[in-house]
């Protein structure tokens, strides 16, 4: 029996095999996008791991100042005392144009890294002794260690595939060389297997503070929001993909109506039904689900460079390495596509499941009976008061997906009954007998398009909401950098006694010389990086405030106050007014809060006055240059021949503002491209569902026919059917794609990065995005219309056939 | 002449003949029914008189102007001004309300007449339904807008395949004594696909279709 009733069922999908067709791609589409973003999410996450297991990171208690670095003395005094302890010295440093890391540890205390068991497990190990005497070695990436080939100054290399592209690891020793940071340690990690009776911490070192290794803030904690955002991009594919699968098995389901009721007439149980179909569904998503792997496997390999390029400018995140084909992922994917094709299909199978044996209710009766009028509308209200409730009463950045959520799924509920009432209301205003029957036409077809309209919604909605975040975002960047960047030539030193010369040299020649010189000190929020700035008045005009208080800058340039950064501000909540400490000895208060787009980390400005008696002998990073603009071409050429510098040393203001917007672009291509393919699948969602209608409708087509009207003029009516209810749709998405912009740069954005964003309107995007949606409804629309025109009078006549 | 068939042939896909040289006339006023066994191409001839069909050989004129050479708005054209149908399922717009239905063939071809439609309304009955949809009307009161729809542009040539095919027996009689008095009211030309011997009989001539020729 089992086989029979098989052939009966797999007989629907012969006959109809566009739908069958619709159904696997629909699976496949939802597949491949989420499916793509876990791959990257998984790659990256792999990455951090690895940087983390390199260093071991995360596995050890650590002691550290609150104020920053601290004296060996205080590492001395630990292991007298008997602590167990390992030093390390961290810090940056400027070399050959770029900004390694560098870790510095005790190689003779400190845990074994894979490195240096790689090292010592070589061929041809080095000495011990040369690593830890002068001039020591330096592990490091072969990538990095191309790029460093020929630097002057730096110890031999020793290359090792176990540690980040960005790092230099050395001995300690090595480290505070290289670092200039003499008798200073950044860090002491507390090892495993301590004596028993040791004194106290707060008695050996009260200065210090101990951090848990579970409490250490990781790379994959800083990233955890990017990781969100994509994740939440995934879901919203995934959930527009399975709009296409509910609508295709609800027809299918439907159509078998007849066919399902003939099966139990001739004695097969509904519950053997239904298990049975259960198994074709599980089949057609597992066959959909391989397809959208394979798409999302190749999708993540197109984004993981562009992906990683973000993680790079955005959080200093190292992710290298391809995406690799993981059972676990593979598995995921398909239970999520067999999940999700069951939970699409859940509500069309229940229904068939409670049909009485003798319902002779046909298509129509099926639709209207399957939209209940206020249900709804009702649950789409409830969705966006819960989203909202979910963000005023628990706040955070799931909260504020929550909220977005909310708006998303509650506007899609709501979106039918607004297009059926707009429909009515065009209706009534429509006086010509075509016009008429089209609004009216549109209307009664709402039910069948809902779901593909419903998609269209949210593609739109995240079109517009995450496009305005993105130009709103564009436009201050560009606005910020205007600011930021007013010298017109930066220059970067080979090192210090260059700098002294290039700053004698300069001094009488131009306008300004602006020395950058920073320090990095330990904060409780993590790095902080404090700048000294010199008194000039284009700091006082152009730096970009976004709070401050009364004599800001000369507050700041006596030295009594500090500015802070606004990811700074935010995190610890500190406004004007408020103090910031520095350590146990000093605190500042704060003048000014300042705009500090793309920089993960905490940044602070004092006078250089107050730098120097800080921290005594911090080095010249760079200079900013103010000369006229018409000189600064032929003085970047005169400094780079006078002072051996290489080009990218003297970078030219128009240069390097042309280079940040580079990069903010590159953060932004995964978001566009995502955004696309939403958008792509939107379309493909209104295809099929109009290539799904199809059949039911001629018997609506063919009357108007037989009235008068030209196949070819139908077919104008189709494509025109099509493209306004785009039209509709978009006017309804756009002020949902506002409230979702609102909400990404006042909440997402403020949670996830720690900056606000002021909101522009863009309405030649919009005009835009207008257009390349009726461009798509017309694409959907064109074969289904290409059919009607092409369709034989005797197709069309079949409808009025009496022995049918 | 009104309508006139000559030697019309036609196959169905595949080559198989329905309609094998029928030839017959119909003039303005005139009743005529077409009976028929299933599949004798009584339908499909009416198809071809309607315009919405074409045939391999013969002529069908109708008000002066032959099929043969229309093109395909040529003969949208006709269907809008010339003639009405009536289907046997009624083929109401299931989206407009019963008054749009009743003026929508006579709007489509300009020819709206509002105090036409409103004794149209009234004679069939439909006065009290004007604002309802078809889909809460009884099959009696849906082909009774049907006919309204057909005449509502008073055509000269009505065809009516089967039309009462899908009611019973008291809704049957009223709908085609109805029909019947308001094509005579008007003088519209009437071509009546039946089975029904009886109907057949209530009309000014009679055509048997057996094998693809009149009988």
């Amino acid at each position: 029996m089992t086989q029979a009733v098989v052939q009966a069922l797999l007989s629907h999908w012969r006959a109809h095999r566009i739908q069958l067709a619709t159904l696997l791609i629909g699976i496949a589409l939802a597949t491949a996008l989420w499916s793509a973003v876990q791959a990257i999410n998984a790659e990256a996450r792999a990455s951090y791991q690895r940087a983390n297991n390199q260093l071991a990171l995360g596995q050890f208690d650590t002691l550290q100042d609150p104020s920053g670095l601290f004296p060996l003395a205080r590492y001395t005094e630990l292991r007298r005392a008997g602590w167990q302890v390992a030093a390390a010295l961290e810090g940056s440093m400027r070399t050959n144009g770029r900004t390694v890391r560098v870790l510095g540890v005790d190689m003779l205390s400190y845990p074994a890294l894979p490195a240096v068991t790689q090292m010592e497990e070589g061929e041809t190990p080095p000495d011990p002794a040369q690593i830890l005497t002068a001039p020591g070695r330096l592990l490091l990436h072969p990538e990095l260690a191309t790029l460093l080939t020929g630097t002057q100054d730096l110890p031999p290399m020793v290359v090792t595939d176990n540690l980040p592209s960005d790092l230099i690891l050395t001995d300690i020793g090595v480290a505070e060389v290289l670092l200039n940071r003499p008798g200073l340690l950044s860090r002491v990690i507390i090892l495993p297997n301590q004596p028993r009776n040791l004194p106290d911490l707060a008695v050996v070192a009260p200065s210090l503070e101990r951090i848990d290794a579970a409490s250490q803030l990781d790379t994959a904690q800083l990233t955890d929001s990017f990781h969100l955002n994509l994740t939440a991009f995934g879901l919203l594919s995934f959930a527009v993909g399975l709009f296409i699968v509910h609508g295709t098995v609800g027809l299918a389901f439907a159509q078998r109506r007849a066919m399902i009721r003939t099966l139990r007439a001739l004695g097969v149980s509904m519950r053997r039904l239904v298990w049975m179909i259960m198994a074709e569904l599980t089949l057609f998503a597992i066959v959909g689900g391989i397809l959208g792997l394979m798409l999302g496997f190749f999708i993540a390999g197109a984004l993981l460079p562009d992906v990683a390029a973000t993680l790079r400018g955005l959080y200093g995140a190292p992710v290298s390495g391809q995406i690799a084909l993981q059972p676990e992922w593979v598995l995921a994917g398909l239970a999520m596509a067999v999940g999700g094709t069951l939970l699409a299909s859940g509500q069309a199978l229940f229904r068939l499941s409670r049909m009485p044996l003798l319902s002779g209710a046909g298509l129509q009766t099926w639709r209207v009976a399957s939209s209940d009028r206020w249900l709804s509308p009702i649950a789409g209200s409830v969705a966006i008061l819960g989203g909202v409730a979910a963000h005023l009463l628990v706040g955070g950045l799931v909260s504020g997906f929550a909220m977005v959520a909310g708006f998303l799924v509650g506007a899609a509920l709501i979106l039918p009954t607004l297009l059926s009432l707009a429909l009515q209301v065009l209706q009534r205003r429509a006086t010509g007998p075509i016009a008429q029957w089209l609004w009216s036409d549109m209307r009664a077809q709402l039910p069948g398009l809902s779901l593909a309209l419903m998609a269209l919604l949210l593609a739109l909605a995240a079109n517009v909401g995450v496009g305005t975040m993105v130009s709103s975002f564009r436009l201050t960047f560009t606005g910020w950098l205007d600011q930021r960047l007013t010298s017109e030539l930066y220059l970067t030193p080979s090192n210090q006694q260059q700098a002294q010369e290039i700053a004698e040299w300069l001094a009488p020649q131009v306008h300004a010389l602006l020395p950058i010189r920073n320090v990095e000190l330990s904060h409780s929020s993590g790095p902080l990086f404090l700048y000294g700035v010199v008194d000039d008045q284009t700091y006082r005009e152009k730096w970009p405030l976004i709070a401050s208080s009364s004599e800001t800058w000369d507050r700041v340039m006596d030295g009594t106050a500090i500015l802070i950064n606004e990811q700074l501000a935010r995190r610890e909540d500190l406004w004007p007014g408020d103090v910031l400490s520095l350590g146990a000895n000093l605190s500042l208060p704060i003048a000014g809060v300042y705009s500090d787009y793309g920089n993960p980390t905490g940044q602070a400005i004092v006078s250089m006055d107050r730098l120097d008696k800080i921290t005594p002998g911090a080095k010249i990073r760079g200079f900013g240059i103010r000369v006229p603009e018409d000189r600064a071409t032929e003085l970047a050429q005169t400094l780079r021949d006078r002072f051996d510098l290489p080009s990218r040393s003297v970078v030219q203001q128009a240069a390097m503002k042309a280079q940040s917007v580079a990069v903010f672009e590159t953060t932004f291509v995964v978001t566009s491209a995502l955004n696309i393919l939403t958008l792509g699948v939107a379309g493909f969602a209104i295809l099929t569902s109009l290539l799904t209608l199809w059949t039911q409708r001629l018997p609506q087509i063919a009357p108007i026919w037989a009235l008068g009207l030209t196949r070819a003029r139908l077919a104008r009516l189709e494509l025109l059917r099509s493209v306004l209810l785009a039209a509709l749709t978009a006017v309804f998405a756009l002020p949902l794609g506002l409230v979702l912009a609102w909400t990404l740069l006042a909440v997402i954005n403020v949670e996830a990065f720690g900056w606000r964003l002021p909101m522009y309107l863009f309405p030649s995007d919009w005009v835009y995005l207008l257009v390349l949606t009726l461009v798509a409804a017309l694409i959907a629309a064109a074969l289904p219309a290409l059919r009607l025109l092409r369709l034989p009078p005797a197709d069309l006549l079949r409808v009025f056939a009496n022995e049918r | 002449m009104l309508l006139k068939i000559e030697n019309v042939r036609k196959s169905y896909p595949g080559g198989r003949p329905v309609l094998q040289g029928v030839s017959l006339d119909l003039d303005t006023a005139q009743t005529l029914a077409l009976t028929g066994e299933s599949g004798s191409g009584k339908s499909t001839l009416l198809n071809l008189a309607a315009a919405m069909d074409s045939f391999e050989d013969g002529e069908i004129t109708l008000d002066g102007t032959g099929l043969s050479s229309l093109d395909d708005p040529g003969r949208a054209d006709l269907r809008r001004h010339s003639l009405s149908i009536v289907f046997q399922q009624f083929n109401l717009i299931p989206s407009l309300t019963v008054r749009k239905n009743l003026s929508f063939h006579a709007r489509l071809a300009g020819q709206e007449d509002k105090d036409w439609n409103a004794h149209l309304a009234d004679r069939l009955g439909l006065s009290d339904l004007l604002d309802r949809y078809p889909e809460t009307l009884s099959g009696g009161q849906q082909q009774r807008v049907a006919i309204g729809r057909a005449l509502a542009s008073r055509p000269k040539l009505l065809l009516a395949d089967e039309p009462t095919g899908n009611l019973d027996e008291t809704a049957s009689a009223n709908v085609l004594d109805l029909m019947l008095s308001l094509v005579s009211e008007t003088g519209t030309a009437l071509l009546l696909v039946t089975h029904s011997s009886e109907i057949a009989g209530r009309l000014d001539k009679r055509a048997h279709l057996s094998g693809g020729r009149i009988a």
